[in-house]
């Protein structure tokens, strides 16, 4: 099976992000990038089908931010090839724009199967899983928590997980593009050790980026600001009958009970 | 997937028997005085005779996956007592932990964090190194920079990473800042390119962390033009004297205790008050017990007028651990759920049996893990955390808060 990720990085919360000059964007000038938590379970759920079965895997990521590091860890993690998409802009393109960079170099892999993070923090016009599903050309089943080889040839045991907590396992047929919220196991930890190997022996294949006008943003942000507080919550206190008689008149002054 | 297949336990204890980590492992003579002396081993599949057993008798896969691989809190208590002086502390465990990840088996998920907030981010809490220096928010004396600023100095000053960071710790630091202006010594410190020493890392079995580290903190060290470096956490001693000199990285460091017992007469004449109180001394286990640093400490204390001193049971070499190193600041949870006991319970009772209203450390993971415990005791109140550079800021009018 060939098994394509893609990989995002994306800015670190650690430090309170800022709306730049324009008022349009962040000012990630100075930001630090992390690599996207539900990517980081793509691979992981990649490597976890690659030792259950065997399997090529290919890891993609757009060139900016701590992505070398990020590569390097995915290699120690045992990704077999690592695809580097430079970028003529500093910063990356909004997810539609994206989703069409990664389509361009995973359409040459012909992967049966091609795993993202279903969701990440900077996705304001969209989720890049299933813009790039369509970009493929290719089914898409989002909201994974984990998959596993299926009952037939060209088949994949996916568990989807709907509103409610309900579960559903489904068979998908292949090549398909999933959009993963866990996989099976926590990302696993590989020592620095193995990450500074992986340094010396991985190569990166470095591609430029082809074709980032051919996905226009579906809007445009005319204002960020953080959000002002119209009010605040009312704590309730006082005994268990006071809170509950409060509870109650409240939901009857909403109208939410008669 | 977890694999032993390159892993062999005989040739890698032969292989530790030819490093400088004490004698060979396999001349132990299976005595079992480390198991017996180790706070944990009742609670550990593999105490450390059996360690070396079950690696010779090429078990090591058993060794390797075993919870109780991750248990070691890094006392010295085994190392110090071994008769064949085999390196248990600072070279078995480490070895062992590193071939378990090596071969893929996981360490527990809450230090798989440490370590990677140790590796992005430089400290072991994840914060931002921007905020390094958010610990001298509003301090009324001058803390110089270097990163800034750089000049010469007598002191450069490593915090670490909970005094940097912690609130808790920071009140320390703080009081740390006003003793070096007091005693009239040019310092300095790192600011946000200060770095996690990586000592805790290294004996948790992370070497290739820790040569990272190395390699980051020489590239800063090695630009400042300073005397000596004084640090306040003994793990960053223990780190700086012993493990970066392998690497040709050779500072001459003190901890905070030996270089002030050095300058007892010009702290003398900053003594404004005493503070009236029976107390404790917590020997930590890097500067005590593995490097013989215990007048220096009790000297700090006997300075204070009106503080009494007395001795718990086990001090000094024979002093029971925090359980704070190792790797065991972040495994509380792991080595509870494996049937060990927090030691720090433990500690604080044997301090509160003394009598003493206050326990003394000099060590940062100290205050919160006591203080934790104290509170889990219901000694909260009657026992206080005090650390050495609190009590003597409190003689001398230099603290923020009321120790007594």
């Amino acid at each position: 099976m060939k098994i394509a990720v893609v990989v995002r990085q994306i800015p670190d919360l650690i430090e309170p992000l800022e709306v730049d000059g324009s008022g349009t964007a962040f000012d990630l000038g100075s930001a630090s990038f992390i690599v996207n938590e539900s990517d980081d379970h793509a691979l992981e759920q990649a490597i976890l089908l690659k030792e259950a079965g065997g399997a090529t895997v290919s890891v993609v990521a757009l060139d900016f931010g701590d992505v070398d590091n990020t590569l390097y860890t995915a290699a120690a993690k045992g990704a077999d090839r690592i695809i580097k998409i430079s970028l003529a802009e500093e910063m990356p393109p909004p997810p539609r724009a994206a989703a069409a960079l990664y389509a361009e170099a995973i359409k040459p892999l012909a992967p049966d199967l091609v795993l993202v993070g279903v969701q990440a923090h900077d996705e304001w016009d969209g989720g890049v899983s299933p813009f790039l599903a369509a970009a493929l050309g290719l089914p898409y089943v989002g909201v994974i928590c984990g998959v596993k080889a299926g009952a037939e040839q060209g088949t994949i045991s996916v568990c989807k997980e709907f509103p409610g907590a309900v579960m559903a396992r489904l068979n998908v047929k292949l090549p398909a593009v999933l959009g993963i919220v866990g996989a099976e196991q926590p990302p696993r930890y590989v020592p620095v050790a193995r990450v500074r190997a992986a340094m010396k022996t991985a190569r990166f294949e470095e591609q430029e980026a082809a074709t980032a006008a051919s996905a226009p943003p579906a809007g445009s942000i005319s204002r960020l600001y953080p959000p002002a507080s119209g009010s605040h919550a009312e704590m309730l206190a006082g005994s268990e009958s006071e809170i509950a008689a409060r509870i109650a008149e409240i939901l009857a002054q909403k109208g939410l009970v008669k | 997937m977890a694999t032993v297949d390159a892993l062999k336990g005989p040739a890698l204890l032969k292989q530790l028997g030819k490093t400088n980590e004490g004698k060979p492992p396999l001349g132990c003579m299976q005595c079992g005085l480390c198991a017996a002396s180790c706070p944990l081993g009742e609670a550990m599949e593999f105490p450390p005779r059996k360690l070396i057993l079950q690696a010779g008798a090429d078990n090591l896969d058993k060794v390797l996956n075993s919870p109780s691989l991750w248990m070691c809190v890094a006392c010295y208590t085994c190392s110090a007592r071994c008769p064949r002086g085999i390196e248990l502390t600072d070279g078995l465990w480490p070895a062992l932990r590193d071939a378990a990840m090596q071969a893929g088996f996981q360490p527990p998920a809450e230090l798989q964090e440490t370590f990677q907030n140790v590796f992005k981010y430089g400290n072991v809490l994840g914060r931002s190194p921007r905020q390094r220096m958010d610990w001298t928010k509003d301090l009324d004396v001058r803390v110089l920079d270097l990163s800034k600023e750089p000049r010469p100095v007598d002191v450069l000053c490593l915090v670490g990473c909970y005094p940097s960071y912690y609130p808790r710790n920071q009140l320390v630091a703080r009081a740390f800042a006003r003793l070096l202006t007091q005693l009239g010594v040019t310092w300095g410190v790192l600011g946000a390119q200060e770095k996690a020493l990586g000592e805790c890392d290294r004996m948790a079995g992370e070497e290739g962390l820790f040569e990272t580290l190395v390699e980051a903190n020489r590239k800063v060290l090695d630009k400042q033009d300073f005397r000596k470096l004084v640090v306040l956490d003994p793990h960053a001693f223990r780190a700086l004297q012993k493990f970066y000199p392998r690497y040709g990285a050779w500072y001459p460091v003190q901890h905070y205790t030996t270089f002030l017992a050095e300058r007892l007469e010009q702290l003398k004449p900053l003594i404004a008050r005493k503070v009236d109180a029976v107390v404790t001394y917590h020997d930590n286990c890097c500067v005590g017990r593995r490097c013989g640093y215990y007048d220096q400490p009790r000297a700090l204390l006997e300075l204070v007028p009106g503080l009494k001193v007395v001795e718990m049971d086990r001090n000094r070499d024979n002093a029971l651990c925090c359980g704070g190193g190792g790797g065991g600041m972040w495994l509380d949870g792991h080595i509870v759920a494996q049937g060990g006991t927090r030691l720090s319970d433990l500690r604080v009772a044997q301090a509160a049996a003394t009598g003493a209203e206050i326990l003394a450390v000099s060590c940062p993971y100290e205050l919160s893990r006591f203080e934790d415990a104290a509170k889990v005791a219901g000694l909260e109140g009657r026992l206080k955390v005090r650390d050495i550079i609190e009590l003597l800021a409190e003689c001398m009018d230099l603290g923020e808060r009321n120790v007594s």
